[in-house]
């Protein structure tokens, strides 16, 4: 009797033991099923910014290439992305249903600087993490003030940090000044001059434009009667446009820098006139799909290939479809340092050590780093200059700063 | 289309008028105390996501009832209540921010301030009358995310970054969380609204502002101060949205120029359309319009969520050219013929 005791009690023990860490991790592992792995996000699939959609669009046709290769450990991605129209009450509103109601492990790519400021606090305040948002704002590089949120694309700090490393080197005596939009977005790039200025800095010309300025001619003026010769430019396309236009008019020629949200042919150079804009230097850390000196590139073939695959009707010169990509491979490494456990602290710890990471899409030599104290994966540019019918590289990889 | 909405407003204005013959009262009254237990209840009964999405509704159905003393009962088309919506967040957001105001105790000041503003809008904008008085506000709406970013005030306002605020706790120790209490509040302050509301406009106030809706000219025969009766009721107005922006702002800890696009104020409009124009209770299926509608057309197409909400816009036109409400309303008289 005895042994027949014994044995039925071993016998349920033995169930019982495999099945208790199961269900301990289960309630541990919000998002995460024998099978599945919830992913959430929030695009403007709607309203004025809907542009950003595609991006949307690519992270979710990843993902879906990775569940045909077998997934990570067993796990496919169910990726859920719900609009927000760019609205922050309604990122607010998606995102706590995707934290609540679809219990996802994690948040990807949320797009939009107002929109992630609006949900920083609740990710968390959840201990949810937030990872790799859609703009470049220098904050989601705060490790500190907010552990469980990180950015992916080089901040607009870094690269003007990018750019004064590039003005001590090559005209460390140049008088510069800088045109900023006055906001958050202007503001980093005053920061990021600073970092690498250090006294230098006290003698740079600062002068602001608001967004809801008719024009910038004034500031143009001011700054070129105050004998600037090194002139960066940190404004959005239209006024980035206006400012190449006047420059060219007034006979000025300082060496001029140009932030990259204002590099783009169609919206700024073509309107500015290309050969106004002869000579300025930008920085770029993503392939241009429109570089003929990529079309024999493997890493761009791939993109290519998956793009004839999953977008056959997509635009092959919307950088937006190379972002979604290479923000999407990077998360695609998290999950597999993950290994099995999909906790919300792995997930976030392997996140914030990813090692010298190559992504296909990247300029050659730009790596993907983070480390627990380090919430910028990606640090390093390439300038390059205008040309007249094109953008060209030029020089080595330039890394920001360290924090 | 316009020639739809008059003809509404008119029916709205008798059958209102024709209420306090006492035997048709008891009906609505039972619905609102079952609709009102029925709310609280919610609070125990669904998720706190939910619960955010109802304190949201609420938050609508406040504003949009404020965009209906204005535009259903007294015929001022306005296109830019985002505008008081906005400020009414604002006001809560910086005296909670900057000035360690309790959260309740900012909705009295976001009350004043909006309907100041309205009342001094008002001005100037009364002047205009229809369409004109529509773009005028209009303007309204565009200028203010950019007036938001004005450098000037941004030590207040915090510029495009926003103010981040944080979710008031259940006073007394009560056994709720954030989001029941937050819920039970907002629902507590529309109540008032609500019922304020409804004095007034069944009231004589009430009914010399739907008298210069219906035909202003005759309404200065009787004896009515236009311009005067016209702003208070733009004032008041503002103040409802007002006070909606502030409860949003709550809601959602967090305020910034790009929440208050002009968009704001176009789904305020389409809310009071919806839900139905000079109707009290149509500002409850207005707000639940504005709510539910964008995700239920994206969860029909992510490549297009605005064409499906388009398309469901048209239909419920279509289908209910007098609002959610107007239907019901017809629907209770048709059931119980001796309310009519």
């Amino acid at each position: 009797m005895l042994r027949r005791r014994t044995l039925l009690t071993g016998a349920a023990a033995a169930g019982l033991v495999p099945a208790a860490p199961a269900m301990l991790r289960a309630a541990e592992t919000p998002g995460v099923t024998a099978t599945e792995i919830r992913i959430g996000n929030t695009m403007p699939y709607s309203g004025p910014s809907s542009a950003y959609a595609v991006i949307g669009k690519m992270d979710a046709a990843v993902f879906e290439m990775a569940n045909d290769q077998g997934g990570f450990a067993g796990h496919k991605v169910k990726f859920l992305s719900y609009d927000d129209a760019y609205s922050p009450p309604k990122t607010v509103e998606q995102v706590r249903r995707l934290v609540e109601q679809d219990q996802v492990a994690c948040l990807f790519n949320t797009l939009g600087t107002p929109t992630n400021s609006a949900i920083v606090k609740y990710c968390n305040a959840k201990k949810v993490p937030q990872l790799f948002v859609s703009t470049g704002a220098a904050k989601w590089g705060d490790y500190k003030d907010h552990p469980w949120t990180i950015g992916w694309q080089p901040t607009y700090q870094t690269e003007a940090q990018i750019y004064a490393k590039y003005i001590l080197k090559e005209k460390p005596d140049g008088k510069i000044g800088i045109l900023y939009q006055n906001d958050d977005f202007g503001k980093d790039y005053v920061t990021g001059m600073k970092d690498v200025l250090g006294d230098k800095f006290a003698k740079v010309m600062l002068v602001s434009y608001e967004v809801t300025d008719p024009t910038i001619d004034s500031q143009a003026v001011q700054l070129q009667s105050a004998g600037i010769n090194v002139l960066l430019t940190a404004a959005t396309p239209k006024f980035a446009a206006q400012m190449i236009r006047k420059v060219a008019t007034m006979n000025w020629k300082p060496l001029q820098f140009l932030t990259n949200v204002s590099a783009s042919v169609g919206a700024v150079i073509e309107p500015a006139g290309p050969q106004n804009a002869l000579g300025i230097i930008s920085s770029a850390y993503l392939k241009d799909p429109t570089d003929p000196s990529w079309d024999k590139d493997s890493g761009m073939n791939d993109w290519r290939a998956f793009m004839k695959k999953h977008f056959p009707d997509g635009d092959l010169s919307d950088s937006g479809y190379v972002f979604g990509y290479g923000v999407t491979l990077t998360m695609m490494q998290v999950l597999k340092q993950c290994g099995s456990d999909f906790s919300r602290a792995n997930i976030m710890k392997q996140a914030t050590s990813l090692k010298e990471l190559e992504i296909p899409v990247l300029l050659p030599g730009i790596k993907v780093n983070t480390s627990p104290t380090d919430y910028r994966p990606i640090r390093q540019l390439q300038l390059m200059k205008w040309g007249g019918k094109t953008w060209d590289r030029f020089g080595d990889i330039i890394e920001g700063v360290a924090a | 289309m316009s020639g739809e909405i008059t003809a509404e407003a008119t029916e709205a204005s008798t059958s209102i008028r024709t209420q306090p013959s006492t035997r048709a009262r008891p009906v609505p009254f039972a619905v609102t105390v079952i609709v009102l237990a029925g709310a609280v209840a919610l609070t125990f009964l669904v998720s706190n996501y939910h619960l955010f999405q109802l304190t949201m509704l609420v938050g609508y159905a406040v504003a949009i009832l404020g965009l209906n003393i204005a535009t259903g009962y007294n015929g001022q088309i306005s296109l830019g209540h985002g505008a008081f919506y906005a400020v009414g967040a604002y006001t809560a957001a910086i005296l909670m921010s900057n000035f360690d105001v309790p959260y309740w105790a900012t909705l009295p000041i976001a009350a004043i301030i909006s309907a100041i503003i309205g009342f001094l809008i008002g001005f100037p904008a009364l002047r205009f009358t229809g369409l004109y008085l529509a773009l005028t506000t209009f303007a309204l709406a565009v200028a203010v995310p950019q007036l938001l970013k004005f450098k000037g005030i941004e030590d207040w306002t915090g510029g495009v970054q926003g103010i981040v605020i944080s979710k008031p706790e259940a006073p007394f120790g009560l056994p709720l969380n954030p989001d029941q209490w937050l819920y039970l509040f907002s629902l507590g302050v529309a109540g008032l609204l609500f019922l304020f509301a409804w004095n007034l406009i069944r009231g004589r106030i009430g009914r010399a502002m739907m008298a210069i809706r219906d035909h202003a000219l005759a309404a200065e025969a009787m004896g009515i101060d236009l311009a005067l009766l016209k702003t208070r009721t733009f004032a008041v107005s503002a103040m409802y949205t007002g006070v909606a922006g502030a409860l949003s702002a709550i809601a959602v800890e967090f305020v910034a120029p790009d929440s208050f696009t002009v968009f704001v104020s176009i789904f305020l409009f389409v809310g009071l359309v919806v839900g139905g124009v000079a109707s009290i209770t149509g500002a409850i299926f207005g707000a639940a319009f504005i709510v539910f509608i964008p995700n239920i057309a994206e969860q029909v197409s992510k490549a297009a969520p605005g064409a499906i909400y388009g398309v469901i816009l048209i239909a419920f036109m279509y289908l209910m050219p007098s609002g959610v409400a107007g239907l019901l309303r017809r629907l209770y008289h048709r059931l119980v013929p001796s309310s009519r």
